[in-house]
């Protein structure tokens, strides 16, 4: 049993919001009290930090991004940090590494720690690739003998030997960042901490880093690591946190987190001859086109199937009016490739009537060809080529289970690519 | 494997002062340079004079100085010593301090970014910025080799203390620039203040005049400008006994400098914590 390297007891961080008065200056009488009040404060005491100003009710307002957070992790854990926009993912690593300091509770960390919150922290467009990465490598606390030491095999990983002499500022995005991780990959912390910075970069690069986070991994380092990409989490971690609304949902198995990450977010009903996977009605803020409901009926018996007829029901209210509207259906693997994506304009060529107040719209798919895996659906609404005015962006997950459709006794699962296709083989000589 | 124990054990609490501090900042010291060093290469980065800008710019005010002090005001030199070589004996300090001083009182706002992502030791941060001063000063130091050359002009003995007198100059603006810099952070006002103090400075600071013209009763006053102390110092040391230190105000100039230091530190460490949630 390895040892416990960190230890999160009772973390919280609470942050003051300002809001401005809602109701606007009466008179500029008041414009001037309240002027004169927050100076003379702000002279007699200059020293007073955020969290020890008085908290007015009606302008300041606590936001707890992290309350009562605990957990251990072990040397070696590879845990994956899940969660959805706003848990309080990116507020826990930034107390993890020493940016911010937690409000209440208590960390005890036995190691180094290196983080990687961003790519390209300190980096200056002005200054050549050869000169940025010593500049990046000691702000994230490498020394020079070390930089010089490592310096051929950065570079060698970064792709960028011909242009090391060039401004950063002429590099392309994707030079820059490979540059960027490159440097921060050559660390040798006993933790390494990892925020999201995999989702620029294209699939070529985000391999490469992936391998090389499994390579420091597997040196019996510990990382942690914070993405939205399922995939790469289950690839990369063996342990998993997530994280829901600045608490602890769940502490496991990467696999298992994932798993409830998903649960959380649809929630289904079995009727006689259809499985109804219903929409949550969850408190979006004043969309233009609110969604109201989403239904996914099935014709199989049990969960959806590879070639099972699928209809999906979307109801939603517009508050616009669109003349030429269009409804994107977009259905992506977990790992976040796009399978198909569908509109009724243009790509299926069905105009529909203006959208009205309360609408319904029925998209019946004949045969699904998904093999057995799960899928996230995102649905859109648009100006027919024009904008688009609302996303809603993987709104919807459902699970296909494995099934034997080409009667070969093989059931066909993501393992053996990700669609189904209708074939024949001939042995001709 | 098998028992370690804890190669570096790091608790994090709220409120709680890092015995670490200190330690890291020596772990970090290569940093100071590395910023430095990025700051001065930036600077000259597709410039065509380049270099040639940090002779031409302590070059250029003397000259200003001179003419407009020297010959119009006509105000007397000190001694022997040539009114140009007097003018530049007080602008050394005086563009350290300066210079320093905005570098300072913004190398915090300026490097948000790396304040908002990564961990070190902020104090790096307004410590570089001086060190920049520093390699301004050292290309003026040069050009006033050069200049009392050309006068013929040697100086004694006392040459000797000059590195004291740099570091007070030194201790001066990282001073008033750790206060500026993390103020700055939270109130942004102190970027229209500072120049203005800056200029402000320069007229009640004895570099265009020798302190010996200020008279007595208002002398206690003019010393509290901790650079009357650090500028008198400087020319004591490069002009020989010509100009004189006033050692009583002197004293007070060290007194006050090195409580602005201490309580600058003090209140910079107090809302490090805080820069990242502020900034």
């Amino acid at each position: 049993m390895s040892d416990i390297i960190i230890q999160v007891e009772n973390l919280s961080k609470r942050y003051l919001i300002g809001h401005q008065r809602q109701e606007g200056y009466a008179n500029f009488r008041d414009v001037l009290a309240e002027g004169a009040k927050s100076l003379g404060r702000k002279i007699l005491h200059p020293f007073l930090s955020s969290t020890n100003q008085q908290i007015d009710n009606s302008t300041l307002e606590e936001f707890y991004a992290l309350r009562d957070v605990s957990f251990e992790i072990r040397q070696g854990d590879r845990v994956g940090i899940i969660g959805r926009n706003g848990a309080g993912k990116s507020t826990l690593l930034k107390i993890l590494s020493r940016i911010t300091e937690p409000t209440t509770g208590r960390i005890t960390i036995d190691g180094r720690v290196a983080s990687l919150l961003e790519v390209g922290t300190g980096f200056h467009p002005e200054l050549t690739g050869r000169e940025n990465i010593f500049l990046n490598g000691a702000v994230l606390g490498m020394t020079k003998a070390e930089i010089k030491r490592k310096f051929d095999e950065i570079v060698a990983f970064a792709e960028v030997e011909k242009f090391l002499d060039t401004p950063v500022k002429r590099y392309s995005s994707g030079m820059y960042v490979r540059l960027a991780f490159a440097v921060a990959a050559h660390l040798e912390p006993e933790i390494l901490i990892i925020d999201e910075v995999l989702a620029v970069g294209d699939a070529h690069f985000q391999k490469k880093c992936l391998g090389k986070m499994e390579e420091v991994g597997g040196e019996g380092r510990t990382v942690l690591f914070v993405s939205h990409n399922m995939g790469q989490v289950k690839k990369l971690c063996t342990k998993g946190i997530l994280i829901e609304s600045g608490q602890i949902g769940f502490s496991g198995s990467s696999t298992d987190a994932i798993q409830r990450y998903y649960n959380n977010n649809i929630n289904a009903e079995k009727g006689d001859d259809f499985w109804k996977i219903n929409f949550p009605i969850r408190d979006f803020n004043n969309r233009k086109i609110q969604i109201t409901d989403i239904s996914l009926f099935s014709s199989g018996l049990n969960l959806l199937r590879t070639y099972d007829k699928l209809d999906l029901i979307i109801e939603f209210e517009s508050k616009i009016q669109i003349k030429s509207p269009s409804i994107i259906v977009s259905v992506k693997s977990s790992e976040g490739s796009e399978i198909f994506r569908l509109s009724n304009l243009p790509i299926s060529g069905v105009p529909f009537k203006a959208f009205g107040n309360k609408n319904k719209i029925s998209l019946v798919i004949n045969k699904l060809p998904l093999v057995g895996g799960r899928y996230l659906v995102s649905i859109a609404f648009a100006h027919e080529m024009v904008e688009i005015i609302e996303n809603y962006d993987e709104i919807l997950c459902f699970d296909v289970e494995p099934t034997d459709v080409y009667g070969s006794g093989l059931m066909l699962d993501d393992r053996r690519g990700m669609i189904a296709i209708d074939h024949r083989w001939c042995q001709i000589e | 494997m098998g028992n370690q124990s804890p190669s570096h054990r790091l608790i994090i609490e709220a409120g709680r002062s890092e015995a670490h501090y200190w330690k890291d900042l020596w772990r970090y010291r290569e940093l100071f340079f590395f910023l430095s060093w990025r700051d001065i290469l930036v600077r000259y980065k597709q410039t065509v004079i380049g270099v040639a800008w940090s002779v031409l710019r302590p070059l250029l005010t003397m000259v200003v100085f001179t003419v407009i002090f020297g010959k119009f005001a006509k105000f007397p030199s000190v001694g022997h010593a040539p009114y140009a070589v007097m003018v530049f004996a007080a602008m050394l300090p005086w563009q350290l301090f300066s210079n320093a001083l905005s570098e300072t009182s913004n190398s915090l706002i300026n490097n948000t970014a790396m304040i908002s992502k990564v961990y070190f030791p902020r104090l790096i941060v307004p410590g570089s910025a001086v060190i920049v001063g520093v390699v301004d000063f050292l290309i003026s130091f040069v050009i006033l080799g050069l200049l009392m050359l050309w006068y013929g002009y040697a100086p004694d003995w006392r040459i000797l203390t000059l590195p004291l007198f740099l570091a007070l100059a030194l201790a001066t603006a990282l001073g008033a620039g750790v206060w500026l810099a993390a103020l700055n952070v939270k109130y942004r006002d102190f970027r229209y203040i500072v120049p203005f103090m800056v200029q402000f400075g320069l007229y009640v600071s004895p570099v265009g005049f020798s302190s010996s013209l200020v008279p007595e009763k208002w002398r206690l006053l003019y010393s509290l400008n901790p650079m009357v102390g650090v500028i008198d110092g400087f020319r004591w040391a490069l002009l020989g006994g010509e100009s004189n230190i006033y050692w009583p105000t002197f004293v007070l100039s060290l007194a006050i400098v090195g409580t602005v230091l201490l309580c600058g530190v003090r209140y910079f460490r107090k809302v490090e914590k805080t820069f990242a949630d502020v900034i």
